[in-house]
């Protein structure tokens, strides 16, 4: 066991960075930051509290578990791996993450999957606005609502909600359900341990508008047609 | 004495031919201008400087055998491997992508002979680059692309970069033509997209958030190497202050003249302030949190010469960065590609579309038969010998004031040849003790 009461963030997670194999127990974190940050070995860490920012932060391997709920950057930019907390997750859960699965049984705040490069997140609850900005690939989950700005200026991810949507950003768009995605998202809900009936989900990506600048010549036109 | 005929026909001085050729650029294109570089219009410069050798009242070294020492060291107080470089000169940051991979290792051994280190930039860490560059600073940027933990723990040096000379405020740009499969594969992007990379980083806001963020990178890689902040130079003074309290082990201040692979010539042109006008409100900053020379100052933007690098140290840098100089050094509008040049609608010196991907110097390229021009190891070889010159060239002017360490330089070495000079270093006018504004 691993106690913020009488240890320092420094001891604990040199502590979990030197492991190579076993389960850890993390007590009375206290809203501390930085917590399991940079885990790359399999081993498993259930944190019993509430975590600061970037608890799990670029995760490679093995699983980190918060029993409470977790500030902004929870398990930012994390590469493979499961992340899961029980609780709420504010701003940026799983911002840039390039893989793994990152589950949050609570809501999440904004920004949820912000410039996500091919991770997968499920959330239990209902994200907040301007989720999945500039979401590069990988899959985002939300069993609850969106609020505003879904999916602004998307790349390649996919994005399934089975609630609400406030309001789509620039350049996302509502796309067709086909079979593949509804066996993808079964196969992400199992994953997650999360119940749903994937039919009940819509599906969002790019309209892909924004790929490219639009580069006019008036000049070339003009020539071509005085010819 | 004109005629009135040739009065009638003078040019506009607010409409002349470069302005109207814009406006009809624009006007046939619905485009803004893209294009490379730095800075191009007429700004104050460390040319408006001079440095006061030393005389009756200053004592000299002995400017070819006496010692002067040029090293550097960062990060020593917070980090199990600071970084130490022998010359205050590093190379900055430059993405695999933007540049070519010869170009990359041309950057690496010119670097790693001379002593100093270079930087990744926005696009990640290839192994070529690692392999090449004994002291590398990994830039951990708005848009991730290519961040991975792994890289960041062989890096021996973290940059966040919050913002850049060219484009304080802007993102990265790299448009399509060089956006090839292994350049998207790196950034996880659609290949052949115009790549637009974000302003903000994505999990932190503000300078509370920044300190948050540079523990957990300095947990992610258990305190062994330095934390770099750099900014574009806009606000230094504040930007500074905040960098230091949120635990900055160097920060990095780039002056508008300070070059780009791509953006807005807007951008370039009319946003961020000189770099003379940048280093002093850096410097004091440090001053008045009294951590002078032990956070460390590195100035960037438009260094090209030995006389440079000793001014920006006078100023109060520890260190400077170069980019476009770097370039040039390794062969970067090479007289040449002259004939090439000229079929592009450009000239060897002139040329600046960084962003087009037909570089015929095979340096900001990704096409295999350009970049196949450019011999990594001659290179190199070139670099080398531009950091050796900058840094005697250095040396000289450090002995001459009578200083056995090019850090010992100070505003006192300095004066300004004009008014506007000697406001923004906040030196005397030359000949007079007059700063302006004190």
């Amino acid at each position: 066991m691993l106690d913020f009461e009488t240890s320092s963030l420094r001891e604990i997670n040199s502590r979990l960075h030197n492991e190579t194999a076993g389960s850890f127990a993390v007590v009375n974190p206290r809203g501390a930051h930085a917590v399991a940050a940079g885990i790359n070995s399999d081993i498993d860490v259930e944190i019993d509290g509430s975590v600061g920012y970037y608890c799990a932060g670029m995760h490679q391997r093995g699983s980190v578990v918060v029993n409470g709920n977790a500030g902004t950057g929870l398990a930012e930019n994390m590469m493979s791996g499961t992340v899961r907390i029980t609780g709420n997750a504010t701003m940026s859960a799983g911002a840039t993450a390039c893989g793994g699965l990152l589950v949050v049984e609570g809501n999440a705040g904004s920004r949820c999957g912000i410039s996500m490069k091919g991770a997968d997140i499920v959330v239990g609850g209902s994200v907040g606005h301007m989720s999945a900005f500039m979401a590069q690939t990988g899959n985002l989950v939300v069993l609850g609502d969106s609020d505003s700005d879904l999916g602004d200026s998307i790349y390649e991810a996919r994005l399934f909600v089975r609630g609400n949507v406030a309001s789509l950003g620039t350049d996302c768009v509502e796309k067709e359900m086909r079979q593949e995605h509804l066996d993808l998202l079964s196969e992400l809900l199992g994953r997650a341990s999360m119940s749903a009936e994937p039919s009940d989900f819509r599906r969002f990506g790019s309209a892909r508008r924004l790929y490219n600048f639009h580069v006019d010549d008036i000049d070339a036109e003009v020539a071509g047609g005085a010819q | 004495m004109s005629t009135p005929a040739e009065w009638s026909q003078r040019e506009s001085h607010t409409f002349d031919r470069n302005v109207i050729a814009e406006i009809r650029r624009a006007a046939n294109t619905g485009i803004y201008r893209i294009r490379g570089w730095g800075a191009k219009r007429d700004l104050p410069t460390l040319d408006d400087l001079v440095v006061l050798g030393a005389s009756m009242s200053r004592y000299p070294l002995e400017g070819y055998r006496e010692s002067c020492g040029t090293d550097v060291v960062i990060g020593e107080a917070t980090s199990s491997r600071p970084v130490r470089l022998d010359i205050p000169i590093t190379i900055a940051g430059m993405s695999f992508g933007s540049l070519s991979g010869p170009a990359k290792e041309a950057l690496g051994r010119g670097a790693n002979a001379a002593g100093t280190s270079t930087t990744t930039g926005d696009g990640g860490m290839t192994q070529e680059e690692r392999g090449h560059s004994k002291t590398l600073v990994y830039q951990y940027l708005p848009s991730r692309y290519g961040m991975n933990p792994d890289d960041l723990r062989k890096a021996d040096a973290i940059e966040v970069v919050v913002g850049q000379g060219a484009k304080p405020g802007g993102g990265g740009m790299l448009l399509g033509q060089k956006i090839t499969e292994r350049v998207a594969e790196m950034r996880s992007l659609p290949e052949g997209i115009d790549q637009r990379s974000a302003c903000r980083h994505p999990d932190w806001t503000g300078p509370d958030d920044l300190e948050i963020k540079i523990i957990e990178l300095r947990e992610i890689v258990d305190w062994q190497v330095p934390i770099y902040v750099k900014v574009g130079a806009a606000r230094p003074f504040y930007d500074t202050a905040l960098a230091v309290k949120a635990g900055a082990d160097a920060v990095v201040v780039d002056g508008m003249q300070g070059g780009t692979a791509a953006t807005q010539d807007v951008f370039i042109e009319h946003v961020g302030i000189p770099t003379i006008a940048a280093i002093p409100e850096a410097v004091r900053a440090l001053r008045e949190l009294g951590v002078h020379r032990e956070v460390k100052l590195i100035a960037a933007g438009g260094i090209r010469s030995g006389a440079d690098v000793a001014k920006a140290i006078a100023l109060g840098a520890d260190a400077v960065s170069i980019g476009t100089a770097a370039l040039i050094a390794i062969g970067d509008n090479d007289p040449m590609y002259e004939a090439e040049y000229q079929e592009l609608g450009s000239s060897a010196g002139l040329w600046d579309d960084f962003q087009a991907g037909t570089d015929p110097a095979g340096i900001t390229t990704q096409d295999p038969e350009r970049m196949a021009r450019l011999d990594p190891i001659v290179a190199g070889r070139r670099l080398a010998n531009y950091l050796q010159v900058l840094t005697l060239e250095t040396q000289t002017i450090a002995r001459a004031c009578g200083k056995s360490h090019v850090h010992n330089l100070e505003p006192e070495d300095l004066a300004a040849l004009t008014v506007e000079a000697a406001a923004m270093a906040k030196v005397p006018l030359a000949g007079t003790a007059w700063i302006p504004g004190q």
